[in-house]
């Protein structure tokens, strides 16, 4: 598997979300991802990154562009030094919140990718990857 | 600071997001929405979101949220010009957008709220 790009950009505020959002469909346009798959992706990420505001205190998205043998994807790594989450099994859980929404963050990014993984250590930070092939 | 305007047509207020919204712009939409129902005495709401790419959690709570407290205000509120694609992936994200009504464009959502709000006055006057 090559990486085609990387770009990683700070994720502080409501606004960082919005510029992650643009650059997340400029990518997905460039590795040639139809609408919808376009549209997957950028809603996966802005849940992603505004749990990282919300949640992390802020922090990081790494944004790669991935060829596996012709097929391409996009992989966005989200990184904050934030509380951690004590019980991923309950946090990943449709309508599960601690911040007052809808409890579809997690959960709801998980659906609109194809592959999804967590590491997060209480007092340490959480890490959420995502993949979507084209 | 940036804001989203508010149309008023009569008894109704229109508003189309032209923007991709960060979460304090939807919040302040949602206060600004609110008084002004108040203060115009409106009676529906019409929400243009066709120019909007996406609508996450967040966003699709501001709308139910909007049309929750239109109707406690005594307003429809008709939510319109969904893309496709933001229907699809709004729903695999696990929201349904129940309670909200919505319609196709903007001249089936003022169908929509003519009717509703005509429905309204005849069950007032009979009771």
């Amino acid at each position: 598997m090559t990486v085609l790009l990387s770009e990683q950009r700070p994720i502080k505020s409501s606004e960082d979300v919005v510029g992650i959002r643009q650059a997340v469909r400029q990518r997905a346009i460039e590795l040639g991802f139809n609408l919808i798959d376009q549209t997957k992706i950028v809603t996966a990420a802005s849940e992603l990154a505004r749990n990282t505001v919300q949640y992390g205190g802020g922090g990081a998205i790494t944004i790669e562009g991935l060829d596996d043998g012709g097929r391409r994807g996009l992989r966005l790594t989200f990184e904050d030094k934030g509380p951690g989450i004590p019980d991923i099994q309950l946090a990943l859980r449709d309508g599960y919140t601690t911040g007052g929404g809808l409890g579809l963050g997690l959960s709801g990014a998980r659906r609109l990718s194809s592959e999804f993984y967590i590491d997060s250590r209480p007092g340490e930070g959480t890490r959420v990857t995502i993949v979507r092939w084209r | 600071m940036e804001r989203i305007p508010i149309l008023k047509m009569g008894e109704y207020l229109l508003v189309t997001v032209q923007v991709d919204m960060h979460d304090r712009l939807a919040l302040t939409l949602q206060d600004d929405l609110t008084a002004k129902i108040v203060q115009a005495g409106a009676k529906g709401v019409l929400i243009d979101i066709s120019a909007l790419e996406m609508v996450d959690s967040f966003m699709g709570r501001m709308l139910g949220d909007l049309a929750a407290m239109s109707r406690v205000l005594d307003a429809e509120t008709v939510v319109v010009g969904m893309r496709p694609a933001v229907a699809i992936t709004l729903v695999e994200l696990g929201l349904s957008l129940t309670g909200v009504r919505t319609a196709l464009n903007v001249e089936r959502g003022m169908d929509l709220l003519k009717a509703r709000i005509k429905e309204r006055r005849q069950n007032d006057g009979s009771a």
